[in-house]
């Protein structure tokens, strides 16, 4: 059904869960009207069944929840103890964050995630790249410059948040990724024709075979809602984008999806839903994920975190 | 949580790993040593350019080269995937647009070919196929003036009699035939149809998987043995996205290929690797190749979404829709995407082992028995139950419950009570799917116990 266009009409509009207070929002993920309290509970609701449905962690395990001070982390670390509380998950949460070295983006994202820290009450780890490699991207990106800047921090961030995870003795690391994420990942592997990755993107748990699982429990989750969620609960989160990023492909994706949005609100969903039943055949060639040859993290084919500051 | 550097190349960036997409065209000229050869066309170096392809400053052709690089394509496609074979009787769907007015220009010639081959050998062995033109009149659907249609229908009379000899028969049909007479007013019942579905993309939608019906019956009523449609790269990718929008990742695979025979007339797009700018330029550039006004109205909704992203991705780089549809190429295709064996002795035996070559192998674990009713879409295997608990159940169960989840969607009327008033709009080949599709489902299962059963006559369900 398309989206109504029909003005306002004056009067009460009921919540249509409980039927008794007045609709404050509309749903984005549904179009429902409903309330804030009834909002809340279908929000958190629909997260504890896709972790149990999944069945994403299990009890007395250590998780790390990727830390960025962002909203869908924050809102993330919230909602997770939240869960763990509410239905003895019997899970020990903690917060992990990559301190990449970037003044003025980095740093006051930071501060965010030590307030949830106190907020929330969960131990935060913070790992720098400083402290692991001497350098900070700040330094990096001098050397260097703006081309391939992203390259060293992914590969730095991610074996990072390994490190942390495995300082932190946790058993998985859980992030922030939300439906439209995945979403606009899996459009822009169609577009760019990267068939192997297609067929992992939509994986709500990934690197199983890696010294540290990862997973996602917003796969299903709105990223407007994530939003929503924060706005209503005055949640404490740092919004803005790394300084270092330029324009790129991934926005024309994310426009689109925003258009998309607008006229069929399902449509996040069902694109993630063709990922999940995208007929890739397992004999198809896949490029191997290297692991580095030192230390057993993952790396890329190209570069290896040990070599990489010596060509610096 | 996304990257948005446009240079990253970290693995963990979707960008990580070397790129199979096509480079960008490269704008600077080639490197060929003097200036004369910027002014020549790249593929026969001797005549004046007069055009680009895709390629940008890279493929310039003359006039020639552009049309036989564009005919080579389809050429290859058709012996590649044994398309086209002596006995066969081929019908051109033909909307009038540029893509169908250059596949039907293309088939002619290879007819044309093939006519003066058979006129000039004394063995009169192997018969030339036939060719049909089907055009579907949908302006029962909008709002266009009786008169514009007419000059329309008049314009393409007169180019499938140009297109002689061989002559070819040419079908103008209205979209309401679909529905078999049986008294009602045809047009009256397409309105009430279209009108009862309230979703904009479910009615584009829904129009056409009539328009393929009626293609169908078309084909199957005349002795034709194939269905030609002038599907190109950009219709093909705008296809892929918009599948991949409403939920049919599944069912995709099946609809991109070379071939496609889930239908009772095999369906082929012979101009699958032809980009739509090609096309156009093609349809530009020779004057007999008139088009005719595209009488139907623009895409909305999702359709028309998708149709602006990717002219919008293909601004930005040109070879994006090759990229698309080369990805969506390397799903996995169904065992129906390929052409059934000849049997046919008329048809030389060098053919039919290259058909046996090149064929897929059909991969008996990924194949499905199940179709959605509407739009003929494959249906995952999960379906079963669902299908088979509710038969007999309700009063009419089978529709809603036998139809993929994009149509339950976009089509269906949302209130079960008005499922009954919709089944009888539809017309009965979707009907009879849809009966068929449960004991689909029974056949399977038999299939499977076949070798333990007795006798059939006490076995049948």
């Amino acid at each position: 059904m398309e989206a109504d266009s029909k003005p306002k009409k004056s009067g009460a509009r009921l919540c249509c869960v409980c039927n008794q207070n007045r609709a404050a929002l509309k749903r984005p993920k549904t179009l429902e009207q409903i309330c804030r309290e009834c909002f809340y509970a279908v929000f958190e609701e629909e997260i504890h069944q896709v972790i149990l449905e999944n069945q994403l962690f299990k009890p007395g395990e250590r998780i790390a929840i990727g830390a960025s001070g962002g909203k869908d982390s924050t809102v993330l670390a919230y909602v997770l103890s939240e869960l763990n509380r509410r239905h003895n998950y019997g899970l020990d949460l903690f917060l992990l964050s990559v301190d990449e070295g970037i003044t003025g983006y980095r740093d006051d994202s930071l501060e965010t995630v030590k307030r949830n820290e106190l907020q929330y009450g969960l131990p935060l780890k913070i790992v720098s790249y400083k402290d692991l490699y001497g350098w900070t991207m700040d330094e990096i990106v001098k050397m260097i410059g703006l081309k391939n800047n992203c390259t060293f921090c992914g590969v730095f961030r991610r074996q990072a948040l390994d490190r942390g995870a495995a300082l932190l003795k946790v058993d998985k690391v859980a992030t922030g990724h939300n439906a439209d994420d995945i979403a606009e990942t899996v459009l822009l592997n169609i577009l760019r024709g990267d068939i192997a990755r297609l067929s992992r993107c939509t994986s709500i748990i990934t690197g199983e075979d890696g010294p540290i699982p990862r997973c996602k429990p917003f796969k299903y989750t709105y990223e407007k809602e994530i939003v929503m969620y924060a706005y209503f609960k005055k949640l404490d989160y740092f919004s803005t984008e790394c300084i270092y990023s330029p324009n790129a492909y991934r926005g024309f994706a994310r426009e689109f999806i925003k258009d998309l949005e607008r006229i069929r609100p399902r449509a996040i969903l069902d694109i993630i839903k063709s990922g999940e039943d995208f007929r890739i055949s397992t004999t198809t060639k896949m490029p191997e994920q290297g692991t580095c040859e030192r230390c057993g993290y993952i790396s890329s084919q190209v570069t290896d975190a040990f070599t990489l500051p010596d060509t610096l | 949580m996304a990257c948005n550097s446009s240079t990253c190349n970290s693995s963990g960036c979707y960008k990580g790993y070397v790129e199979e997409e096509q480079p960008k065209p490269n704008t600077k000229a080639a490197v060929n040593g003097g200036n004369s050869c910027q002014n020549l066309c790249v593929k026969c170096k001797v005549n004046e350019p007069v055009c680009c392809g895709i390629g940008g400053e890279n493929s310039r052709f003359c006039k020639d080269c552009f049309k036989n690089n564009l005919y080579g394509k389809f050429k290859q496609a058709v012996t590649y995937n044994a398309m086209i074979t002596p006995p066969d009787k081929v019908l051109v769907a033909f909307s009038g647009g540029p893509s169908s007015r250059v596949v039907l220009q293309f088939v002619h010639e290879m007819q044309y070919k093939a006519q003066k081959n058979y006129d000039a050998n004394k063995d009169k062995s192997l018969p030339v196929f036939g060719v049909g033109v089907a055009f579907i009149d949908e302006s029962s659907t909008h709002s266009f003036t009786s008169q514009h249609i007419e000059k329309a229908i008049e314009d393409i009379r007169l180019i499938v009699s140009n297109l002689a000899p061989p002559s070819k028969e040419l079908f103008v049909v209205p979209i309401e035939s679909i529905f078999s007479s049986d008294g009602i007013d045809g047009k009256e019942r397409l309105k009430e149809l279209l009108d009862a579905v309230s979703d904009v993309t479910g009615k584009e939608d829904l129009l056409s998987h009539l328009r393929i019906l009626l293609l169908q019956k078309i084909a199957s009523e005349n002795g034709y043995t194939r269905i030609v449609l002038g599907s190109c790269t950009s219709r093909i990718a705008c296809h892929v996205i918009s599948a991949t929008v409403k939920g049919q990742g599944y069912s995709l695979s099946a609809d991109i290929q070379y071939v496609d025979s889930r239908w009772e007339i095999p369906v082929v797009l012979p101009l699958r690797d032809c980009p739509a700018q090609e096309l156009n330029t093609l349809c530009s550039l020779d004057g007999s190749l008139k088009i005719v006004e595209l009488l139907n109205g623009p895409c909305s909704g999702i359709n028309g979404l998708v149709s602006s992203f990717v002219k919008v991705l293909q601004e930005e780089n040109p070879s994006r829709e090759c990229t698309i549809v080369r990805t969506a190429g390397k799903l996995t295709p169904f065992h129906f995407n390929r052409v059934p064996e000849i049997h046919d002795s008329n048809v030389p035996s060098a053919t039919r082992r290259h058909q046996k070559r090149y064929t897929l192998k059909p991969n008996g674990s990924l194949s499905s028995d199940s179709f959605c009713p509407i739009c003929n879409s494959p249906l995952k295997k999960s379906n079963f139950p669902s299908s088979l608990r509710s038969h007999g159940s309700q009063q009419n169960p089978d529709l809603f419950a036998s139809a993929c989840s994009s149509c339950q969607f976009q089509i269906l009327p949302k209130d079960p009570s008005l499922m009954e008033e919709f089944l009888s709009l539809l017309p009965q080949q979707m009907i009879t799917k849809a009966k068929h599709g449960d004991q689909g489902n029974f056949s399977l299962l038999r299939e499977q116990i076949q070798e333990f059963l007795f006798s059939d006559g006490e076995n049948e369900i």
